[in-house]
């Protein structure tokens, strides 16, 4: 069947996007990606100048828990230039018209003005805005998405220097104890859609031989399959509070675990330490299995199951 | 189920020896075993400093080995440990080296290339093969392993340095030509080094109608294809899981091979 879906207008092939911040370094490595399934690739966090990230140990995971502290390294905008433009190249040379989500980040409001002014000229179909990386507090502070007003001007700068051109993705963190009033800032502010979410916690691994945290960073956020309860009923509330649409990113593995997302009010399922469990190719086994289960379920088009939880 | 039995948290153990190889390189030992194939490559971590790959020396089945020569902070660290201070260690990461048993290899090693290819040469000893053992380096100083090389069975060593300080002055690959003009026949050809050597092991398989391996490196974090730091233009493929050995011809259709290399932050270096 055809999976295709349309999020904040944009259409994409499949509801499946990668998630920000895995193998999005180069625009072949985002191309690579689609080629091995993906409906649509978020870029890693583009800052206006370089960011060093942290020292590794940045990732490590086990059957049970995965943490990052990568510290969203990047050369700049310049070099995101070349990246972005090599992947539009090729999405324009083919058929498989699988957008590009650019994600942008900064330490500074009015830098989030610049950036956005920025990549904006690179014409991407949308633009993420990661206000609520866990892994550099200590460098930036709290995340703006941990307070409601500061979430809320950065969306409305980012909003007003795109010119409204482009749909407005925030990405949101799941580490507040007032997710919903933040949202509804947000979608006050203008955003047009909501990714939910970064990683949890920040968490910590400690080696018992040394007694030394294990990340660079010794704190790090926390992905993998054990936080689907928490990120299913993140969705399923967010999708009460806002009407604007909703990339649901955490926790998923397989193409039921999508759906369920979906059916907690995801449009779209944003997809990354699934490649530490199944391989680079997750993409397509994860949308082979979607299909598999909406053939199987006589569901006929994928913005069906959209919020399904809520209707029955 | 997708993710039984995972676990790539860096697991800490003892340095059990060290021993200087030559001026700028030491072996460690440590108290693991990987199940390392000549050509992996393994995470080494050093609490509150970083964490870096190496490609592995030895692995018996008991114990790992690694050689590093001092070149920055990281393996400047490493060589001021001691005996029974503890390294993390997560792995195997990538491909090895393939090849069938009795086999006639050359093996081509530039600089510390050396390192994996006298793992790979007393493996390919044991599984039956004959081994031409071609290593180049600046200068007699630089040379490794080469006395164990030379202590394996069927197993031919040839020298090249740049001054000539031993063997052969000049290049290895031209060496290895010369003894091919001279009627020395190989099934296969196994490479690790700089990118140009590489490229010149590639030409003289691609004369002879030879497969050819060669090992790809490039910027790795995670080792496990999830960061996508170390993937290569234009394919966009992880090295770190489609390499670090692959096809020559794989290799060649890449680009960048030869001509640049990321850094840590994804900027283009040339070579």
């Amino acid at each position: 069947m055809d999976l295709s879906i349309v999020y904040a207008n944009v259409h994409f092939p499949n509801p499946i996007v990668l998630a920000s911040g895995i193998l999005g370094v180069t625009g072949n490595s985002l191309k690579n990606v689609i080629e091995n399934g993906a409906g649509g690739v978020t870029t890693k966090s583009i800052w206006l100048e370089e960011h060093l990230g942290h020292p590794n140990p940045t990732m490590m995971g086990n059957e049970h828990f995965f943490v990052n502290a990568v510290g969203l390294p990047d050369a700049g905008i310049e070099k995101a230039k070349d990246e972005i433009g090599t992947y539009m190249n090729w999405y324009n040379s083919q058929d498989k018209k699988a957008p590009l989500i650019a994600s942008i980040v900064a330490g500074k409001i009015s830098d989030f003005a610049e950036i956005a002014e920025k990549i904006a000229e690179l014409k991407p179909h949308a633009i993420e805005v990661n206000i609520s990386c866990p892994n550099v507090e200590d460098e930036l502070g709290k995340p703006f998405a941990c307070d409601r007003d500061q979430a809320a001007e950065v969306t409305k700068i980012v909003k007003k220097r795109t010119n409204g051109e482009y749909p407005i993705v925030v990405k949101l963190s799941p580490n507040v104890n007032n997710l919903t009033e933040i949202a509804k800032a947000v979608e006050a502010a203008g955003a047009d859609g909501i990714t939910a979410f970064n990683t949890f916690g920040p968490g910590m691994v400690i080696d018992i031989e040394t007694a030394q945290p294990v990340l660079a960073n010794k704190v790090g956020g926390v992905s993998g399959p054990g936080l689907k309860p928490l990120v299913v009923k993140g969705i399923f509330d967010l999708y009460e509070a806002v009407k604007i649409p909703i990339i649901g990113t955490g926790s998923v593995l397989t193409g039921r675990d999508a759906i369920e997302l979906m059916m907690a009010g995801a449009t779209l399922v944003g997809v990354g330490t699934a490649v530490y469990y199944r391989g680079n190719d997750v993409f397509g086994k994860i949308a082979q299995e979607m299909e598999e289960w909406c053939d199987e379920n006589d569901v006929k088009d994928m913005s069906e199951i959209v919020g399904r939880s809520h209707r029955v | 189920m997708p993710c039984q039995s995972k676990n790539d948290i860096p697991k800490t153990v003892k340095v059990l020896d060290i021993k200087s190889e030559n001026p700028f390189v030491k072996t460690f030992t440590l108290d693991i075993s990987v199940g390392a194939q000549p050509g992996q490559f393994v995470m080494i971590w050093i609490p509150r400093l970083n964490e870096k790959p190496f490609s592995v020396a030895f692995d018996d089945g008991n114990e790992l080995k690694i050689a590093i020569a001092a070149v920055g902070e990281f393996s400047n660290a490493m060589h001021d440990l001691k005996v029974g201070d503890k390294v993390g260690v997560r792995g195997p990461y990538g491909k090895p080296f393939e090849y069938e048993d009795s086999e006639h290899l050359a093996v081509i090693g530039g600089g510390y290339g050396a390192a994996p290819l006298y793992f790979l040469a007393h493996e390919a000893v044991e599984r039956g093969c004959k081994v031409e053992f071609v290593v180049g380096a600046r200068n007699k100083e630089n040379l490794l392993f080469l006395n164990r090389a030379g202590m394996l069975a069927d197993t031919n060593v040839h020298v090249a340095t740049d001054d000539g300080s031993e063997g052969h002055k000049g290049y290895n690959v031209p060496l290895l030509e010369k003894l091919m003009d001279e009627g020395l026949k190989v099934d296969r050809m196994l490479t690790v080094g700089p990118e140009m050597m590489m490229i010149a092991v590639s030409d003289l398989a691609l004369k002879h109608d030879l497969p050819c391996q060669v090992s790809v490196e490039r910027y790795m974090k995670c080792g496990f294809g999830v960061c996508g730091q170390c993937v290569v233009d234009e394919s966009g493929m992880p090295t770190c899981l489609k390499g670090p050995v692959m096809d020559h011809k794989l290799a060649r259709e890449q680009v960048e091979f030869g001509k640049y290399h990321r850094d840590r932050v994804g900027r283009k270096q040339e070579w």
